[in-house]
């Protein structure tokens, strides 16, 4: 690339745009710095690059920028993070500053942020389980190394509780290397803090990196800041050989930022005002897990976002449940209740499931285990709809059944409050909950994977 | 494609004066054609001119263009957008613009790197080409010219070209790359293995046919209820979660087709790395070769480059007439339509066209028109007089799974058929997740001899009782729900109960499950008629004073069920053993009681 460029005075600026005339040799996503007497340094990046007009995204709070008197560097780099082992244990802002009082990280490479997509040739299906100890997850939408897997939250549900409470639990099965990175997209200070003292002292900070894009840092940041994160898992993933699970939180507040970049630049709005190309540009974050052939490590990820208005057809979920590998939705219902974690089943999935489960794997009957848990509960909830027409004396005695299976389900296999669950903890605890149902009404069930469950009375099968 | 060859019409001095996502432009740079390729920069970036303005020209580059600087050369090749087509496009994995993602890997590693080239058959590889023309004959496009082995047991037909013919004055059979010459016609044309066809183009065909038989899928409640035509056109719409992939592999899996292109267009890499290890390993029942033989994957990622999935739908039509043009039938999958109308809508407003609904552009609807109808059942130019096919299968991604929104609405004016997902039923998860009340196929009546005579039974027939059935359990459940399940009678307790069974073992059907994954028609037919006789035993029954209570109807869905999962040899046993338990449906037969 071209080498350093300096021009005095833009052009125009508006918003976080800076508009700037003939800026010959600019390239598309080259760095850019800004520098005025008086004023804090301040980065940006060419998102429009032309003889005419080049247009700079400025990456920082634009307030007493004055187009006359700004000094503009052209870097002739893109974006670059420092990545490295030496980063777990770390705290840092949403772009990679020290947050932890400790020096600047150095890393052991430097990685472009935006990074490159994988050949899909040279990707190996993700087939191998992550176990989170959450019974809702395992046993009925088991995560998978490689998976992306977001959790579809509502405003005041306990989506942070529920990711942190995964975050110390997971483990990735035989003892393989295992990380953690926390990507904090705009999230609020009170959050931040839930997050990070759950952690300071927990030994699973040493495996981790946090990335802290806070409410009142600079917005256009945090286009920047799952990025930061993701160079990083991927070294730690692809290189570092490491099982990385990258938690981003909040989806929700990106494609807020995205569809103000859009809008400052006047671009042409798609459904509700967020930019068209908003499905191909989560999918650039998204598609960033997997697993690689010939290569030990693997790159999952948790996004966490809020669905406004609890709608599940609002852009922000659909264009994410159409890139994600599923969706774990949780329930204003069940968090009245005080149901922790309140994950709905139902309309939660888990797209890999079936490649990370089986013999060998979790249990040798987890499909149909979880097949006859799910059709249970939808006929449970299905009756518990219908008796709040015509009561409960209104219901076939079977629906009856169901109800209260439903109820139970919920309460003893979803509401596992705070405690660590094992795969076959959830296994176990699922049975027990079947059992209290007749054979007849466990149609998903053959009568060999009935005699088979652990703890099935003798001489009806091991 | 990607062809290193030809950098013809180089335009001195052309440079780069505006790069902005995926649009960028070139001056001056007049002399070029529409839509001609161009190569972009020092890493050769391809692009694509799309619009002429004064000296310079717009561009659509194929891949990302960060990095991409100002004043970086531009040079035009000359050519449109072209693919090479010829043997070793079996079994391939192509990008969205025809480049081999395996052999991308082996030049520029594990993630694609821009501006890296290979080209899209091996040009090192050697074919046995067996000449079946001789020098003298007179010849025209489409007529035989000789033959290869590309996949075993597949004979792959090298015609002559459309627009050449004329005598034959040179053939000559033995080992040769793609691009060797092995022949010549009178009006010059050299005749090689492989020749180049512009994607955006449809290959001209004799004589287009109408539907007259079946591509069967192996889903039932396809091939029961909304069959899908040889040469025809199936609209999939259905919100995230609805099984849309699922349905699309299970086609490229299971269809009887004799080629299979599929299409991933923006849709997600851990998905596609499933196909590409799978596919080596899954056994084609018909020829008993790894499916992955007679399957052409085109694999354009969410994260590649958004106008490399405009492409990716054109290079997989003209790759699949390729081979309708040697008579074969070959069936396309498209994941997702949506994907490649997001691609047009991109590329319009990075033009700053007028938007049309939902910012999509206006000619939309055209364009999709177009694509669909590319697809068909025809008789080909050339001899041996042939015909072929090419269905097309395309999944629709509506927003909020709302199918008002504009590619479902313009697909469905154009295709023969359409198999709405339901989000309910996939909860429940009913897969298929199919509504049956919303879906329809226009070829029932052109399949329907075809499927009877295969199967053995009256398929019309059992269609029409099955929907019968299916409409009238959604009335009943309806009243159920407002008025408890006491207000039903014994004999809509039954239709609910045989319902049940249908939407549950006859309909649904487990990828999963290797024996449920694929259905035959004989299978599929038994099972349907199985299930009318059901009904019938059951409210014969009923009529002879039977209640419901006393009726075996658990046993019968339990024969069905083990019917539905049992290997394929014993289908007779298993049908007998559910026609068995109809017999005794009724324990103590009331007088007059089957």
């Amino acid at each position: 690339m071209i080498a350093v460029r300096h021009h005095r005075g833009a052009r125009a600026l508006a918003g976080a745009l800076l508009f700037l005339d003939d800026a010959r040799g600019a390239a598309m996503g080259e760095v850019v710095e800004l520098t005025q007497p008086g004023q804090p340094a301040r980065r940006g990046q060419v998102i429009d690059a032309g003889d005419g007009v080049t247009v700079i995204q400025i990456l920082e709070d634009p307030q007493g920028l004055s187009p006359a008197r700004v000094t503009i560097t052209l870097t002739g780099a893109v974006a670059e993070a420092p990545v490295g082992r030496d980063l777990l244990g770390r705290t840092l802002t949403g772009v990679g500053a020290p947050l932890d009082g400790l020096p600047a990280p150095i890393g052991e490479a430097l990685r472009p942020v935006w990074g490159a997509p994988m050949n899909p040739a040279r990707r190996h299906p993700p087939g191998d389980v992550i176990e989170t100890g959450v019974s809702a997850i395992d046993g009925l939408n088991t995560l998978v190394r490689g998976q992306k897997l977001p959790v579809f939250s509502g405003a005041g549900l306990p989506a942070l509780e529920l990711a942190a409470q995964i975050v110390e639990h997971a483990r990735a099965g035989g003892g393989e290397p295992f990380a953690v990175v926390f990507a904090a997209i705009g999230i609020t200070a009170r959050e931040t803090r839930l997050f990070v003292e759950r952690f300071r002292d927990s030994p699973a900070m040493a495996r981790s990196v946090l990335y802290l894009n806070e409410t009142r840092d600079p917005t256009i940041e945090q286009l920047l800041t799952p990025r930061y994160a993701l160079a990083q898992a991927e070294f730690l993933a692809f290189e570092a050989g490491m099982h990385v699970l990258v938690v981003m939180a909040d989806v929700a507040h990106y494609c807020e930022t995205l569809r103000q970049v859009a809008a400052a630049r006047d671009e042409v709005p798609g459904r509700r005002g967020y930019p068209g190309y908003m499905y191909t540009d989560l999918a650039t974050l998204f598609e960033r897990a997997g697993v690689l052939q010939g290569r030990a490590g693997s790159l999952t990820q948790l996004p966490i976002l809020t669905m406004p208005d609890d709608d599940i057809t609002h852009p922000i979920p659909d264009l994410t449940g159409y890139i994600t590998e599923g969706q774990v939705v949780l329930s204003r219902e069940l968090h009245a209740q005080g149901v922790f974690p309140p994950i709905d089943v139902l309309p939660s999935l888990s797209r890999l499931m079936n490649a990370g489960i089986g013999a060998g794997k979790t249990a040798r009957e987890h499909r149909r285990w979880a097949d006859q848990l799910y059709a249970s509960y939808a006929r449970g909830r299905e009756a518990r709809m219908m008796a709040t027409i015509v009561g409960e004396a209104g219901l076939s005695d079977p629906d009856r059944r169901a109800l209260g299976f439903a109820t139970r389900f919920e309460r003893e296999l979803v509401g596992q409050g705070a405690t660590r669950r094992t795969i076959a903890d959830t296994i176990a605890a699922g049975w027990r909950l079947l059992e209290s149902l007749p054979r007849d009404d466990l149609e998903r069930l053959d009568d060999d994977t009935w005699a088979r469950r652990p703890g099935a009375a003798a001489g009806e099968g091991a | 494609m990607t062809s290193a060859t030809t950098t013809t019409t180089a335009t001195p001095g052309a440079v780069l004066t505006r790069v902005t996502g995926t649009l960028a432009e070139a001056r001056p740079l007049r002399d070029a054609g529409l839509y001609e390729l161009v190569r972009v920069g020092a890493h050769g970036l391809l692009g694509e001119i799309i619009r002429f303005t004064g000296d310079a020209a717009v561009l659509q580059i194929y891949e990302d263009t960060t990095g991409l600087a100002l004043g970086a050369p531009v040079v035009a090749t000359g050519a449109p957008l072209t693919v090479a087509l010829g043997p070793g496009l079996l079994g391939a994995i192509l990008d969205g613009v025809g480049r081999p993602l395996r052999e991308l890997a082996a030049a520029s590693g594990d993630f694609v790197a821009p501006g890296a080239a290979a080209p899209t058959l091996d040009p090192a590889r050697r074919w046995r080409f067996e000449p079946r023309a001789a020098v003298g004959d007179q010849v025209a496009a489409g007529d035989l010219l000789g033959v290869v082995e590309e996949q075993p047991g597949f004979e792959h037909r090298v015609l002559v070209p459309p627009g050449a013919g004329g005598e034959v004055v040179e053939l000559r059979g033995g080992d040769v790359t793609v691009d060797e010459p092995v022949g010549r016609l009178g009006d010059g044309t050299v005749v090689r293995l492989a020749q180049r066809w512009p994607l955006r183009q449809p290959r001209p065909v004799a004589e287009r046919l109408p539907a007259d038989r079946p591509l069967v899928t192996g889903q039932r409640v396809f091939d029961l209820l909304f069959p899908l035509a040889e040469g025809g056109t199936i609209a999939v719409p259905g919100g995230f979660g609805t099984g849309k992939t699922v349905i699309e592999h299970g086609l490229a899996r299971h269809a009887a087709a004799d080629v299979v292109v599929f299409v991933g267009c923006g849709e997600r890499g851990n998905e596609m790395a499933e196909v590409v290890q799978e596919f080596p390993r899954l056994v084609d029942p018909r020829s008993g070769r790894p499916v992955m033989e007679r399957t052409v994957l085109i694999v354009n990622t969410s994260n590649m480059p958004v106008v490399a999935r405009e492409a990716s739908v054109y290079l997989g039509v003209s790759i699949a007439e390729y081979y309708r043009d040697m008579g074969y039938r070959v069936a396309v999958m498209v994941d997702s339509l949506s994907r490649w109308a997001e691609a047009l809508r991109d590329i319009a407003a990075r033009l700053q066209e007028m938007p049309g609904e939902e910012g999509y552009p206006t000619h939309l609807a055209s364009r999709l028109g177009q694509l669909y109808e590319r697809a068909g059942r025809a008789r080909v130019h050339g001899t041996p007089a042939r015909t072929g096919a090419v269905s097309l299968v395309c999944a629709v991604s509506p927003p909020g799974g709302d199918f008002a929104e504009p590619v479902t609405q313009a697909s469905l004016r154009v295709a023969g058929g359409l198999w709405a997902l339901d989000p309910a039923l996939a909860q429940k998860r009913q897969f298929p997740a199919v509504d049956w009340a919303t879906s329809y196929s226009l070829y029932v009546d052109a399949t329907a001899s075809w499927l009877t005579e295969r199967a053995g039974v009256p398929w019309a027939e059992l269609r029409a009782r099955v929907l019968g059935l299916l409409q009238r359990d959604a009335e009943l459940r309806e009243i159920a729900g407002l008025l408890g399940h006491e207000a039903l009678q014994d004999r809509d307790r039954a239709t609910i109960e045989v319902a049940r069974m249908v939407r549950e073992h006859l309909l649904g059907q487990s990828a999963f499950d290797p024996n449920d994954a694929s259905s035959s028609v004989e299978k599929t037919g038994c099972m349907a008629q199985l299930a009318v006789a059901t009904l019938d035993a059951a409210e014969a029954a009923l009529d002879a004073g039977a209640t419901i209570d006393e009726l075996e109807l658990v046993a019968v869905r339990r024969a069905f069920a083990a019917l539905r999962t049992g290997p394929g040899d014993e289908l007779p046993a298993r049908a007998a053993a559910v026609e068995a338990a109809i017999a005794a449906l009724h324990r103590r037969p009331a007088g007059g009681a089957p």
